[in-house]
């Protein structure tokens, strides 16, 4: 890990180098500099990274730093995300059917939660839109990927995901009002925001930035061995196009081709979940992709919901573990009066949709990562609930 | 109409479903306290004391702990004081995922979720933690006061659960377990031993709640429990309207009910004080009396009987005199008389008929109560109550005693 550290003043030696070379066909400044992975230690800045960082005009990616998205995200309060991986030169991460990809330590995954900002508002207003259109995120076509462009969105959080040697580690930056910066916020944060819909709906709630031990209550994969890992970097999240600069292409593809991928040939052979909001897809598919990431890191086999014998996963059979009739373990006064997690044809009865309903601590599922009730994906389960067959007849 | 106009009121006033008014932000004092103790919970090493000093300190999310070997020790549990009430992330008041926890003196009041939830640790000791709601019984109260789940050794002593919308002290899933000179009141269940190997519950006292004392199984978990015993503990005045929300386990205990074993085999009840409890003292009881049974979402293997369940040596005084719920106060009524009472311990009747033996369970598996003048009532639950009887023959006999937990920390 030597090469990572204390090598601060020869990798920016070596950008000026590579600045002088490209001649005027990039503005040289100090973020020029490479990734710099920090093998231990907590830096204070995000811009310590060079991963992403405001330039001034955009929220840039590095050389290297190669941005992502899933064919059905996690819902966190209507944010949009900017997610990215990096990886030392050289290295590459190896395919996984099922689970995430083996990373090599130096890995830096990065996810930017951020707002469109309302027309006319400041960029630092609390007022943000609340909105699934990201045509206007996004920086112009340039060197590199594209990034975001700083006078369209309110940048909120940035966190990373930080393969050591010890294991994976969760860094939360929370930006400045200035937007200059994002700085470690160990112990979370908690925003005052107002989602502001097309339509002029508002909606104040508090966005509440995780702290480090939060960080670990959805990313430890098996609650025995403690260790955390990326959610969202598996191959039927990732198995999707990207408009990437040089032109849309499947991201496992992509990833192979840069070489930060091995063990995939033909990524029409891999698993691929359904995005959620495509309605020319099934609504079983849409459903069961929404459920998987939103609630299978927790609710699966060794996951720390595994106390309550429900299994959210895209694996899991369509049965009792699934919910179908089950009654609930440890709900508590999160049953909403209801007797099973999901009873075919009726989602006013089921358990699963009241939980997702509601925005209060105690009875809300997922229990952290939103304030605000994702009401488009209480839309989708409750129209796939109410497409199930059967009943839950109590005669013995 | 009412839900209509209810809805409408929600679509227009943003930020219904958060259960009314925003929460209020901390004082700049306990914001910073709230940020250095989060920062001692994240930098805790094996053999870390962290000391909550004595006062009352706000804080609006949940502690959360992943190291081993910390100890976690207040001042006293009527001193150090944690409160939830303004918790905006949790919703637990205090998380705990390690071994070789230590936690005592002090309070956690007013989560928005479980008070303390120590999941899949081993070696666990809690002392002298008070965990309570402070507005008192309320079905928007946190689930459970004390729960460890999934865990193995666990000494919860001297403790006190108040006002938990389900169990005040819930251990769940769990192996190994003593609960003892502990105080739970106004919880909907006093103390619940549910999916637990080896228990041994005693010198408690569980009053003012729905019900006192119970040992249950659940349906679809990875261990059966099996093997508690509940002695010398005090059980009495359990006659709280149950408040939990529908479809919780508990929601199905009537109110008025001292000890209740719910499909749990091998549960050994002697030396008890059970008094004054108006549905009856004892309950003994299978999942199929719940309103839950259904073939489609409860495994097919699961064990509905209570089996092996022995019952000497109780003090019953009192209780079974206004039963809960229309069935039960029907068949009291209808038995005993308007000011007659049920006797100390209600059966449903429920049995697994192909094991039985000329009429009766194997030796090993029946219902034996040697506990003085104690009758039992059969309710005849599977004929919906249709041939009740005190049954004076049927439960004459003996079992084997239960060997004491003893934990390797205690």
């Amino acid at each position: 890990m030597q090469r990572f550290m204390g090598s601060g003043k020869v990798a920016r030696a070596w950008s000026l180098i590579v600045c002088a070379g490209a001649l005027a066909l990039v503005a040289c400044s100090r973020t020029a500099q490479p990734v710099h992975f920090f093998a231990a230690g907590r830096p204070a800045h995000l811009s310590d990274w060079q991963v992403v960082y405001a330039d001034g005009s955009n929220l840039a990616l590095n050389e290297g730093v190669i941005p992502y998205d899933l064919n059905t995200p996690l819902f966190s309060d209507y944010a949009h995300k900017l997610r990215t991986i990096w990886m030392p030169r050289g290295t590459s991460g190896k395919f996984d059917p099922d689970g995430s990809f083996d990373f090599p330590v130096g890995t830096i995954i990065s996810k930017t939660f951020y707002y469109p900002v309302l027309k006319g508002a400041a960029r630092d207003s609390k007022a943000v839109a609340r909105s699934y259109d990201q045509s206007t995120d996004f920086s112009d076509k340039a060197q590199g990927e594209r990034g975001l462009k700083l006078a369209n969105v309110h940048l909120v959080e940035t966190r990373l995901l930080v393969h050591r040697e010890g294991g994976w580690e969760a860094l939360p930056y929370v930006w400045n009002a200035a937007q200059t910066e994002a700085v470690l916020a160990r112990t979370g944060d908690a925003k005052p925001l107002e989602l502001v819909a097309d339509d002029g709906t508002k909606e104040a709630f508090t966005y509440v930035v995780p702290n480090e031990n939060q960080c670990a209550g959805c990313h430890v994969v098996d609650l025995r061995t403690k260790q955390i890992a990326p959610i969202g970097t598996k191959a039927r999240h990732l198995n999707r196009e990207y408009p990437y600069a040089a032109g849309s292409e499947n991201q496992l593809l992509h990833w192979t081709k840069l070489g930060y991928l091995t063990g995939i040939a033909d990524p029409a052979s891999a698993a691929k979940n359904a995005d959620w909001r495509d309605v020319a897809q099934p609504l079983d598919a849409r459903a069961r992709a929404y459920l998987d990431i939103n609630c299978g890191h927790c609710h699966n086999a060794k996951g720390p919901a595994n106390t309550t014998a429900l299994d959210l996963t895209i694996f899991a059979a369509a049965d009792r573990f699934l919910g179908m009739c089950k009654p609930p373990v440890a709900a508590g006064r999160g049953t909403g009066d209801h007797f099973f997690d999901i009873v075919p044809g009726n989602p006013q009865d089921s358990i699963l949709p009241y939980r997702m309903r509601s925005s209060e601590p105690g009875v809300m599922m997922p229990e952290q990562g939103r304030t605000t009730t994702h009401v488009e994906g209480v839309v989708l389960i409750e129209q796939w609930i109410s497409a199930l067959r059967g009943n839950c007849d109590t005669a013995s | 109409m009412g839900k209509v106009a209810i809805a409408i009121l929600c679509v227009l006033a943003a930020g219904c479903g958060g259960g009314g008014t925003a929460p209020q932000a901390l004082s700049a004092d306990d914001a910073a306290y709230q940020q250095k103790l989060q920062e001692q919970f994240l930098d805790a090493k094996p053999g870390a004391v962290i000391e909550i000093p004595a006062g009352r300190h706000a804080l609006d999310r949940v502690l959360t702990l992943r190291a081993n070997g910390v100890t976690i020790r207040g001042a006293g549990s009527d001193k150090s004081i944690l409160s939830f009430k303004n918790e905006i992330s949790g919703p637990e008041g205090m998380l705990v995922y390690a071994n070789d926890f230590t936690i005592e003196h002090l309070a956690i009041e007013d989560s928005k979720g479980d008070g303390l939830k120590v999941n899949d640790g081993e070696n666990v000791t809690i002392r002298d933690v008070r965990v309570e709601w402070t507005g008192g019984p309320k079905t928007t109260n946190g689930a459970y006061g004390i729960y460890p789940v999934k865990s193995k050794n666990v000494l919860i002593e001297d403790s006190a659960s108040i006002g938990a919308s389900d169990a005040g002290i819930y251990v769940g899933q769990s192996q190994n377990v003593i609960v003892r000179r502990n105080r739970a009141e106004k919880n909907v269940a006093g103390i619940e031993i549910e999916n637990t190997i080896n228990a041994d519950v005693y010198e408690n006292t569980a009053t003012g709640n729905t019900g006192g004392i119970l040992v249950f199984n659940m349906p679809n978990l990875a261990q059966p429990g099996q093997s508690t015993r509940v002695f010398n503990n005090k059980s009495f005045d359990n006659n709280l309207a149950n408040f939990a929300a529908k479809g919780a386990a508990v929601a199905s205990v009537p109110a008025g009910s001292g000890v209740v074993v719910n499909s749990n085999p091998k549960v050994e009840i002697f030396d008890n004080d059970i008094a004054g409890n108006h549905t009856a003292n004892l309950i003994i009881s299978s999942y199929f009396s719940t309103n839950y049974y259904n073939t489609r979402g409860v495994d097919p293997k699961y064990d509905p009987y209570p089996r092996a369940i022995f019952v000497y040596g109780n003090r019953f005084k009192g209780g079974g005199d206004s039963p809960d719920g229309l069935e039960l106060k029907t068949l009291k009524v209808a038995m005993f008389g308007i000011n007659g009472h049920f006797p100390d311990v209600l059966w449903d009747g429920y049995v697994d008929t192909k094991s039985l033996v000329n009429g009766l369970p194997p030796p090993a598996e029946r219902i034996c109560v040697q506990n003085g003048d104690a009758e039992v009532l059969n309710a005849d639950g599977p004929n919906k109550y249709k041939n009740p009887k005190i049954d004076k023959t049927s439960f004459q006999c003996e079992l084997p005693k239960l060997a004491a937990v003893e934990l390797p920390h205690s």
